[in-house]
């Protein structure tokens, strides 16, 4: 089933988000990005799959790189996004 | 069942997230769209981990934990003027970080994947390494490391296109190898990225930075994108593809500030090379603005700023517009305390914003609203433009390119239709910048001809504010 549900997923999330952060003023555009930052840590979520299976200790410790510096990804890019919109009050 | 039960919540989540970005449209619900996108995210994960029944694996909340910490650190004592620094590093790190899993995923994962999947995540390799190698450079360059100025090796162009060539070639290689000898191929595949991004951001020079940290930022979500499409992780693709497409609209938006195409920046056709210059100065330009006003002298530099002080005290409406200068020079601080002065004598002051005023979008807002500039006071360039013919005053701190006028008609320089700040049009403009030098795209600024309404303070940004503010 996923064979044609992510790249149909791709396009949509693609599309929706072109809409929404067209609309973004360039007021926020700084913290617009360090959030993007955020976000695409997503990718830790891949990074915790493929170091929990994988199949040696040397794959595993690359895999654990990946988490870490995934994870400075999401909480650097949250909280610096949150002290910055917290200046613009 | 279970399956669709943590689909489900991973839809939640994606549609938070997207509720998040909508919130960030004002920017006094943005915080809570923040917060609200942070939170799914935590949802995400922590779903991710129960539904695959790896949430007692302990290397896994060592790695997050550790990550997490370094993360704090980094966002407590970043610098809102090293937050262009910033976001490269993060740019690069989400980079790496999908190009890490990717190899994992290709040469070393009991979740081996076969046919279409290997082949995206052929591509996830290559586009996560050229993130990293072009976010490290873009960081060594922001940070003041290595020159901000475009660094062009022999035959530049000839090693990219090489560079660029083997790594298309390598991603069907590396994608029909199995996973116990794809190790060699995606180890080159790697190194050949990491070389062509280093190549294609040593280039690009300061001034472009907003149009490359953009890219870098849509090509670190595209990367997530193509690994969530390597693994079937569905979330991984919407939230990546959003952040993909997020800076996709960046870049369109700088492109268009600075009248560029993206392959402008990249091929390095936004400086005026020597000779063009050259060219430039010698058609009847014989008073070439660096020549027209003598160095600098305490005794002329006093009158100016006897003379700036006289206007703006007779002033009721001011434009200030900031640029990079005033970053460097960390002026901030004595911009907010001229707007109180001059608000407190009843004068109406407003800030015209160019889009790519800095080295990142936004970049100016975050350095205003730091030193508590109200977000109100401050005018994009469409807003801003056509107030400058009522205004007494454009008080111009630390921008060039963005305010030079030569842009509407200097025709064959870099800078030709790029829209501008139009400080001209109002009754007197005040200059405080460093030098006359040309700004970054090396076109001369005619502003900086002798005029009756144009008075130029050159030095430090926060001297000269400062000595100005104790005038006042």
């Amino acid at each position: 089933m996923n064979d044609w549900l992510s790249p149909v997923l791709f396009i949509v999330a693609a599309t929706a988000g072109y809409r929404l952060i067209s609309d973004v003023p360039s007021l926020l555009h700084t913290p617009l990005m360090s959030g993007m930052n955020a976000l695409s840590g997503v990718t830790v979520s891949g990074a915790l799959l493929a170091t929990a299976f994988a199949i040696n200790s040397s794959s595993e410790i690359v895999g654990a790189t990946a988490i870490v510096l995934a994870s400075i990804n999401v909480v650097g890019g949250f909280l610096v996004t949150d002290r910055m919109l917290k200046m613009f009050k | 069942m279970i399956v669709t039960f943590y689909g489900l919540i991973d839809l939640v989540c994606v549609l938070g997230i997207v509720s998040g970005i909508k919130l960030m449209n004002s920017p006094k619900t943005a915080r809570t769209g923040n917060l609200l996108g942070a939170a799914c995210m935590l949802i995400a994960i922590i779903t991710t981990m129960i539904n695959n029944e790896i949430i007692s694996l302990k290397i896994l909340w060592i790695s997050m934990i550790l990550g997490a910490f370094l993360g704090c650190l980094l966002a407590v004592y970043v610098t809102m003027t090293q937050m262009p620094q910033m976001v490269a590093l993060l740019n690069g790190f989400g980079g790496a970080a999908s190009a890490i899993v990717a190899f994992v995923v290709l040469t070393g994962s009991i979740a081996a994947i076969s046919g279409i999947a290997r082949f995206t995540g052929a591509i996830a390799l290559v586009i996560g390494s050229v993130t990293f190698g072009g976010s490290l450079v873009a960081v060594a360059k922001l940070d003041g490391r290595i020159t901000p100025l475009p660094i062009i090796l022999r035959g530049h162009f000839i090693l990219t296109l090489l560079t660029l060539i083997t790594t298309v070639i390598l991603i069907p290689l590396v994608a029909i190898t199995s996973s116990n000898t794809a190790t060699i191929p995606s180890v080159l595949s790697i190194l050949i990225s990491l070389i062509f991004g280093i190549l294609f951001a040593i280039r690009v020079g300061g001034a472009d930075m907003p149009i490359a940290i953009s890219l870098l930022n849509s090509l670190s979500g595209i990367a997530a994108a193509t690994v969530g499409l390597a693994t079937s992780n569905l979330l991984v693709v919407a939230v990546g593809a959003i952040v993909g497409s997020a800076g996709i609209v960046l870049t369109q938006i700088m492109c268009r500030a600075m009248n560029n195409s993206i392959l402008d920046v990249l091929t390095g056709k936004t400086t005026l090379s020597t000779a063009a210059q050259m060219a430039l100065s010698s058609v009847g330009q014989d008073s070439s603005p660096q020549t027209s006003r003598s160095t600098p002298t305490a005794e002329n530099m006093s009158a100016a700023l006897d003379e700036a002080t006289a206007i703006i005290s007779a002033a009721k409406k001011i434009i200030i517009v900031p640029g990079y200068g005033m970053a460097l020079a960390q002026a901030q601080v004595q911009v907010k305390q001229l707007l109180a002065i001059l608000e407190a004598k009843g004068k109406q002051v407003k800030f015209a914003i160019h889009p790519v005023a800095g080295r990142m979008p936004g970049h100016m807002n975050v350095l205003l609203a730091e030193v508590e500039v109200p977000y109100d006071k401050l005018y994009p360039m469409e807003a801003i433009n056509p107030e400058f013919k009522e205004a007494d005053v454009a008080l111009v701190v630390g921008a060039n390119d963005v305010v030079n006028p030569a842009a509407r008609t200097a025709e064959g320089t870099p800078i030709y239709g790029m829209p501008v700040l139009n400080v001209d049009e109002a009754d007197y403009i005040i200059i405080c910048n460093k030098d006359t030098c040309p700004g970054y795209a090396g076109v001369n600024n005619p502003l900086y001809l002798p005029r009756k309404n144009t008075i130029v303070i050159l030095g430090d940004a926060t001297e000269t504010l400062r000595t100005l503010l104790e005038k006042l």
